[in-house]
């Protein structure tokens, strides 16, 4: 299968996929479990606001939480039952968050908080959106910004194209591609509310070829929808926004820019499916498909798993481990957060439980940087990743602010490759933290 | 020789004219500087540490004497320094109470276990947006000195993987609080000499689990002590800095993971 596009970005890294491990195996459901606890910040912007108290009853559906601002999202609750308790729990960023406990009745009762909306092609496109918001969406491809926020582009930004992120460049996890081949009706569904509500007739679903079956079952019915399934370049990180608009469209965009300042808004490829399940089914978002994957994983698969179930839960389902792993991560290897523990749950934007072998876990020491330019070449957004980790090492921010550190997207390319194992992207993550600091005083 | 003589009156004449225009210049061009600003900058320390909020030694003198602030404000200065600096000003704050920094754990590498292995930049901050940092506690010192770096006067020692504040080499800038990613530098006054080095809020079991030192919340100290002068938030005990109790409650409480010391 050759591909349709030459256009083609530049730097980029082709790590050992893994994707074997997980990529056959259908999605399961996930049983009832006794206990969730739903962590309530679980998106980018202003927390929610708590709505129940402890000893509530609630349904399947219900909500547990409000959206606390504009750029927020509303929290669900995951089954029928009591909210037993409120926790402080370490996230998956190992910072205290609270949480939610619902200790489930068993009955998993729904309690669908809206109407259905199956006539969506005469619904009005700021009810849709509206829907989109209420169902407490968010990105599910990792950043988790609320998907109701990028719909609604400020006037003067004309959006003409709509962007379905299949491309799933992340080695190991096979979450989206799953999706994509089980539940392909619903992403084109979704995909289509998506384009109604923003008014466009452009929609591209970009997929990695190295998921030919997905690529099948998608252009098999998307002409139905009017959606163009386009094949890309495996390459690693095809899937980051900038990068996909610029493969699909050869447009670019601008430093310190966004998507739609090119008429662009992208989505992933599992946020549609909940899309579609909102407007249609009337059902907020309170489950995800999330790959639990490894060597040392004894049955890697995909799981539909209840938002709040316990990443410990996650790895008994897949048969826990065959032996002792050297790293555990939440989402991928290369931009996902590694665990000290396992009592973070599962949230919107849980792509992926990884468990990394001791081997592939490098435990190098850090040496100078020798000016090999590796990283120059590897690094997809054109920075200069050496310079800047000597300005954020010797913490000179200006100048690290001067060579637009914040336009690294900490994909993990520059760090991959750097021969003298200098911690690239931890420098340029604590150089940004430094920045906006200094930006909000 | 006539025309060495000539050279000299010529010089000497224009030198005169020069230096006269000149002082007659000064005089009518003079900037009206307030003598104390100077004389206050001298008494003050000069270690520009910005302790007092301004940007440096002489800010903070303009400020003193521009009565935008006072200056006991200076946290480094000698207490006759600043007497002096009040006599001149013609000000009278009373006895400011010096302040010290304090690290609030006592959990080094031995007593807090580290769970994890950490491979990257050596810098609190940095550590701390890996996975929370290193250590078993999440409240606790993480022990990449990023204080001990930002001390201007090289008073916070690491020792065993813990900061630690040597009260007679603080002065009380107030500059390493802001290099804690935890939180755990706190500024008492200097004449409290007991404190409770624990800064985790989550129940005794969960801290007896990461940590030998750690305030299990036993209350023993609360009992011995007298009323408010230890302060309780849950699982956490507090000395009361504006009511301390005496060093002897130490002996009595028998503390029994040694936090309060």
């Amino acid at each position: 299968m050759s591909c349709n596009n030459h256009i083609f970005f530049k730097g980029g890294v082709h790590p050992n996929e893994g994707k074997e491990l997980s990529c056959s195996n259908a999605i399961q459901d996930a049983p009832l479990l006794d206990k969730y606890t739903v962590i309530l910040h679980q998106h980018i912007g202003a927390p929610p606001k708590l709505i129940v108290q402890k000893g509530d009853e609630v349904k399947k559906g219900q909500l547990l939480a409000e959206a606390g601002g504009f750029v927020s999202a509303p929290v669900h609750s995951p089954t029928s039952g009591t909210v037993s308790a409120m926790l402080e729990i370490s996230g998956p960023m190992g910072l205290k968050m609270s949480a939610v406990e619902i200790t489930s009745d068993g009955k998993d009762e729904w309690k669908l908080p809206f109407n259905k909306i199956e006539e969506w092609d005469s619904a009005e496109p700021k009810d849709l959106k509206q829907r989109v918001a209420d169902a407490g969406i968010v990105g599910m491809g990792g950043a988790a910004f609320p998907t109701s926020v990028k719909l609604s582009p400020p006037s003067g930004k004309k959006i003409d194209t709509l962007i379905l992120n299949g491309a799933e460049c992340e080695p190991y996890l096979t979450a989206d591609h799953r999706v994509m081949l089980e539940s392909s009706d619903a992403v084109l569904e979704g995909a289509a509310i998506l384009a109604k509500i923003l008014d466009v007739k452009n929609i591209y679903i970009g997929i990695e070829n190295n998921k030919p079956d997905a690529i099948e079952t998608l252009s098999r019915k998307a002409g139905h929808y009017g959606i163009k399934v386009q094949q890309l370049r495996v390459r690693y990180p095809q899937g980051a926004e900038k990068q996909l608009i610029y493969a699909l469209t050869g447009r670019k965009v601008p430093a310190g820019g966004l998507p739609m300042d090119v008429g662009c808004v992208v989505q992933n490829i599992s946020t549609a499916v909940p899309v579609k399940e909102a407007v249609v089914d009337a059902k907020p978002l309170i489950e995800r498909v999330t790959t639990v994957t490894g060597e040392s994983v004894v049955n890697p698969g995909n799981w539909r798993f209840r938002l709040g179930t316990p990443v410990s839960k996650a790895l008994e389902l897949a048969g826990g481990v065959k032996y002792q792993p050297g790293k555990v991560i939440l989402g991928g290897p290369m931009m996902g957060f590694s665990q000290k523990n396992l009592d973070a749950t599962i949230m919107k934007n849980t792509s992926g439980l990884l468990l990394l072998d001791k081997d592939d876990v490098s435990q190098f020491s850090s040496e100078s940087c020798i000016r090999c330019g590796k990283c120059v070449d590897a690094c997809p957004m054109n920075l200069l990743p050496g310079t800047l980790s000597v300005a954020a090492e010797n913490e000179v921010w200006d100048i690290a602010e001067d060579y637009f550190v914040m336009d690294c997207m900490e994909c993990g390319c520059c760090s991959y490759v750097c021969p003298a194992h200098r911690p690239l992207v931890q420098h340029f993550k604590r150089a940004k933290a430094e920045i906006n600091a200094k930006r909000k005083r | 020789m006539g025309t060495a003589l000539l050279s000299v009156i010529f010089i000497t004449t224009l030198c005169l004219v020069l230096g006269i225009i000149i002082g007659l210049v000064a005089k009518i061009f003079a900037v009206k500087t307030d003598a104390r600003i100077e004389e206050t900058e001298e008494l003050l320390p000069g270690a520009n540490c910005g302790g007092c909020g301004f940007a440096g030694c002489s800010d903070f003198a303009k400020a003193c004497v521009t009565g935008k602030t006072t200056p006991d404000k200076c946290p480094v200065c000698a207490s006759d320094n600043i007497e002096k600096i009040e006599t001149l000003l013609g000000l009278n704050s009373g006895d400011a109470e010096k302040q010290i920094a304090v690290v609030m754990c006592g959990g080094d590498n031995t007593d807090a276990a580290k769970f994890v292995k950490y491979n990257g930049i050596n810098d609190c901050k940095a550590a701390a947006l890996v996975a929370g940092g290193d250590k078993g506690c999440e409240y606790g010192c993480l022990g990449f000195a990023s204080c001990s770096r930002g001390c201007p006067f090289d008073a916070i020692e690491m020792k065993n993987g813990l900061a630690i504040v040597h009260p007679e080499l603080c002065v009380g800038c107030g500059q390493c609080i802001a290099t804690c990613p935890r939180n755990i530098i706190k500024m008492v006054p200097a004449s409290v000499e007991l404190h409770v080095y624990c800064s985790s809020k989550d129940k005794g079991a969960a801290k007896k689990k990461v940590c030998n030192v750690a305030c299990i919340g036993c209350h023993k100290c609360v009992k011995v002590a007298e009323e408010n002068q230890m302060l309780i938030d849950g699982f956490l005990i507090s000395v009361n800095y504006d009511n301390p109790p005496s060093r002897d409650i130490i002996e009595a409480a028998k503390c029994p993971t040694g936090c309060l010391r």
